[in-house]
């Protein structure tokens, strides 16, 4: 079956979308990336979708969905790379992706994933002390 | 208004929908719209294909090169022989829906095209025509 990579980096998981989707695809990468947040205990999901010139409804339902299961699975999620010409779309179309965070480029969502772990451990650090 | 070229398409299975959205990335390319121009219209094309599939249960696409005057424009014509819709009004707006979605397809796809058109008969199917001018 055909399917789009997910690739693991420590903590992280990484999802770069090459191919024009359709529907079942779409799903598949939901269910797949959900179950691998989970079986892998992951803290980050990048999603980079520089390469797609079109986000449709049914697409952007996938990346909120995706960010909403993965804040339920303790992940952070980010969308990296949009176009502009997809963003204005998007918009236009009436879906604004509330509650996902994005980030121009791979780069930069990297280092908002990272920033995000480390504050989150941060926080484990100081409420073990409150315990303690 | 004046046909120039035109392609009818069928739309049975989800991958068809794939390819709805690659004829129409080439006839807005070959019509010379810009980037956002040609992403609205596959946007839209999108949206509309996955009705007419999902809703419509099945249908076609027609796509023509019109021209109007000096204009020069893309119009798809989507149809399906599918149950219709009993409540256009409804159907049309934001957030409604009675399927998978997130009830923006029709509404949304709307306000991405400079004409919209729509005929619906309950028992009988949907024609949906979008147009969008270069």
């Amino acid at each position: 079956m055909e399917r789009i990579p997910i690739l693991k980096m420590g903590d992280f998981l990484i999802v770069t979308i090459q191919v024009d989707m359709h529907d079942r695809l779409v799903t598949t990468l939901q269910d797949d990336l959900t179950s691998m947040i989970s079986s892998h205990g992951s803290h980050g999901v990048l999603i980079d979708i520089s390469s797609l010139d079109m986000v449709d409804s049914f697409i952007g339902r996938m990346i909120g969905n995706i960010a909403g299961m993965s804040r339920v699975l303790d992940a952070e999620t980010v969308v990296v790379g949009m176009r502009p010409a997809v963003a204005i779309t998007l918009v236009e179309l009436g879906l604004s992706l509330d509650g996902v965070r994005t980030a121009l480029d791979v780069e930069k969502g990297m280092i908002l994933l990272r920033a995000s772990t480390r504050r989150r451990l941060t926080e484990e650090d100081e409420d073990g002390r409150d315990e303690g | 208004m004046v046909v120039t070229k035109d392609d009818t398409m069928e739309i049975r299975v989800s991958d068809h929908v794939v390819l709805v959205r690659q004829a129409v990335r080439k006839w807005s390319i070959e019509l010379g719209f810009s980037l956002v121009d040609q992403t609205k219209m596959i946007t839209a094309a999108s949206e509309l294909a996955r009705n007419t599939l999902d809703y419509g249960k099945g249908g076609t696409v027609r796509l023509e090169r019109v021209e109007e005057g000096m204009k020069k424009g893309l119009r798809l014509t989507f149809e399906d022989q599918g149950p219709g819709i009993p409540d256009l009004e409804k159907a049309l707006t934001d957030g409604y829906t009675t399927g998978r979605g997130m009830g923006m397809g029709l509404s949304g796809s709307k306000r991405l095209v400079n004409e919209f058109d729509i005929a619906t008969k309950v028992g009988e199917g949907t024609r949906v025509t979008i147009t969008r001018w270069k």
